[in-house]
């Protein structure tokens, strides 16, 4: 199925028009704007899950059976699936006064807040969903992480007369980098594929503010019947995901040197 | 069992061991102030995971009428209504599909994932570099790159029962799913640990490579199963976009599908869509807690490390 996807290419139109829909791709202004769209979400949402899901961890991590069960109830988030989280959270965010979330944020004197209603808000709300399925994931890389810390490390620490915070800054960060690699890896890999989400929370909507590539390629493939258009489009985010990662395994390996 | 070794942590606050031994400036008065926070903090994280679903739950089990918008805590005048209206919408049908997708998809993946992984990691022949690469560079690829190329060949491959492409059959909905890197990697990394003296033991005691790979290498990678199995799970749980390009008879929509297509809706209420939603939910949550000790134990000791 990998090798298969060198095969695109004939199916550009069955008349062959070259680079045709690849140019057309570059001057679209509404790809533009998805690309524009996915690179801010892919960033937030992988930023403000690996932070959360790392603070989750410190205070989660440990063998103490308490300890578990809270794992577990984080966790469950992460075992939903997106379609029912999107319409879950479409009813909370109910943008009314008497939407759940709303009247709670009126109970303490602020809002109504329009959420995935209003174009400028709605793409910072699809962002916080993702950060609230995914932020638990992370955790629990986290604390798989936190767990292989040598826990001399942490006495001889506290022996040198080292804080609470600069332990946490001097040695648990540092153990930890390559774990954070993998969160960020996996996380820039889901955010970019970022698919269900938008389809199922918003449709790319309100007024396009929140259409990402890859349903904007599906509705060009679908709607517009147009499939040599998307399937040019999707070698496109083929060809930048590679050369993403191989740019992170070039930085990291030029760090390490 | 001890999952998680240490008992000493990050932060040190929970089990000070090194502040017993050591004491700092904390008194009695800060170290009751700290056990507030953290269990201020617990309540949080309960509050803020799992809150949300239980009110979607809650409201989908209220009689009551709500206004628009509103979701309740408690509900209220327990009934079944919502789900069994939710039910006969193609609720029901839905949940067949999807329970057969994971039914056959599952232990294909499993055993597909199983075997690839026990030639990767116990064996060596020519090119098990490249092999190995080749399949971890499909993680790397957002499943729907492979959309269209991948509507295109299921198009193409025969259907042994009607004699049509397997498109708008359940066999191109489950195919698609046997395949995956995620379950392949980590069962990898885990056989990879186990000491290759046990089999040379199997071998020398007249055991074939089946019996090796059947009687040995599986049980011991029981916890790492047990994590493949839920994310497998999951992920052919939460199949949308494969079941939006292979199939186009409504009847034969997995959940997720039948899901949004209520939501649409305009004439149904909320609480029979958050119905359907709970329904499409509370499978997935199941199996993970049945699974969830030997998940976490596959986690946090196989993947990541391994």
């Amino acid at each position: 199925m990998y090798l298969s996807l060198f095969n695109v290419r004939p199916y550009l139109g069955n008349q062959w028009v070259g680079f045709g829909n690849f140019t057309r791709a570059f001057a679209d202004p509404d790809l533009r704007s998805a690309v524009g769209h996915t690179l801010l979400d892919a960033a937030a949402s992988v930023l403000g899950s690996a932070v959360i899901g790392f603070c989750l961890a410190l205070l989660l991590e440990g063998p103490a059976r308490h300890l578990r069960v809270l794992r577990t109830a984080a966790f469950v988030p992460v075992v939903v699936s997106m379609v029912a989280i999107a319409e879950l959270w479409n009813s909370l965010l109910f943008p009314g006064r008497y939407g759940a979330v709303n009247s709670l944020l009126g109970a303490v004197g602020l809002g109504p807040l329009p959420f995935l209603g209003s174009p400028h808000s709605a793409l910072a709300t699809v962002i916080g969903v993702q950060i609230w399925k995914s932020a638990p994931h992370d955790m629990l890389i986290f604390v798989a992480g936190l767990a292989g810390i040598d826990a001399q490390l942490y006495e001889a620490a506290a022996i040198d007369g080292a804080r609470p915070l600069q332990r946490l800054r001097l040695v648990t960060l540092p153990a930890l980098r390559p774990i954070t690699t993998i969160v960020l890896t996996l996380g820039v890999i889901r955010g970019l594929r970022v698919f269900t989400e938008i389809y199922v929370l918003t449709g790319g909507g309100p007024g396009g503010s929140t259409q990402t590539v890859v349903p904007y390629t599906y509705l060009q493939a679908t709607t517009n019947n147009d499939v040599g258009y998307a399937s040019a489009v999707s070698t496109l985010l083929l060809l930048a995901t590679i050369a993403l990662t191989v740019l992170v395994r070039w930085w990291r390996a030029k760090r390490e040197d | 069992m001890a999952i998680v070794g240490s008992s000493a942590t990050a932060l040190g606050l929970r089990t000070p061991r090194a502040f017993t031994r050591h004491p700092g400036p904390q008194g009695r008065r800060s170290r009751l102030t700290h056990r507030l926070t953290r269990l201020t903090a617990y309540l949080l994280v309960l509050l803020i995971f799992l809150l949300p679903l239980w009110s979607m739950v809650a409201t989908a089990l209220s009689s009551a009428q709500s206004k628009l918008g509103t979701m309740d805590l408690i509900p209220h005048g327990l009934t079944t209504g919502n789900l069994t209206q939710a039910w006969n919408f193609g609720i029901g049908r839905g949940l067949a599909n999807s329970l057969v997708m994971v039914g056959v998809g599952l232990p294909l993946q499993l055993a597909v994932s199983s075997l690839a992984a026990y030639a990767l990691a116990r064996k060596r022949f020519r090119g098990t570099a490249l092999v190995t690469i080749v399949i971890m560079a499909t993680m790397m690829m957002p499943d729907e790159v492979i959309a269209i190329p991948l509507y295109l060949i299921i198009g193409k491959i025969p259907n042994p029962v009607t004699g049509g492409t397997l498109l708008d059959s359940y066999g191109g909905l489950v195919l698609p799913l046997v395949g995956w890197a995620l379950p392949i990697y980590i069962l990898t990394g885990f056989m990879k640990r186990i000491p290759m003296e046990l089999e040379e033991a199997a071998r020398v005691d007249g055991a074939g490579e089946l019996r090796i790979f059947a009687r040995i290498i599986l049980p011991l990678c029981k916890p790492a199963l047990g994590a493949c199995a839920v994310f497998g799970f999951l992920m052919i749980w939460d199949q949308y976009l494969l079941p939006l390009l292979v199939i186009q008879t409504p009847s034969m929509d997995p959940l997720t599908v039948v899901v949004t297509s209520l939501q649409s809706s305009q004439e149904l209420g909320d609480a029979i869509k958050l119905a359907a939603a709970t329904i499409l939910m509370v499978p997935s949550i199941l199996f993970y807690l049945s699974l969830q000790r030997s998940f976490e134990r596959g986690v946090l000791s196989g993947s990541i490390k391994g």
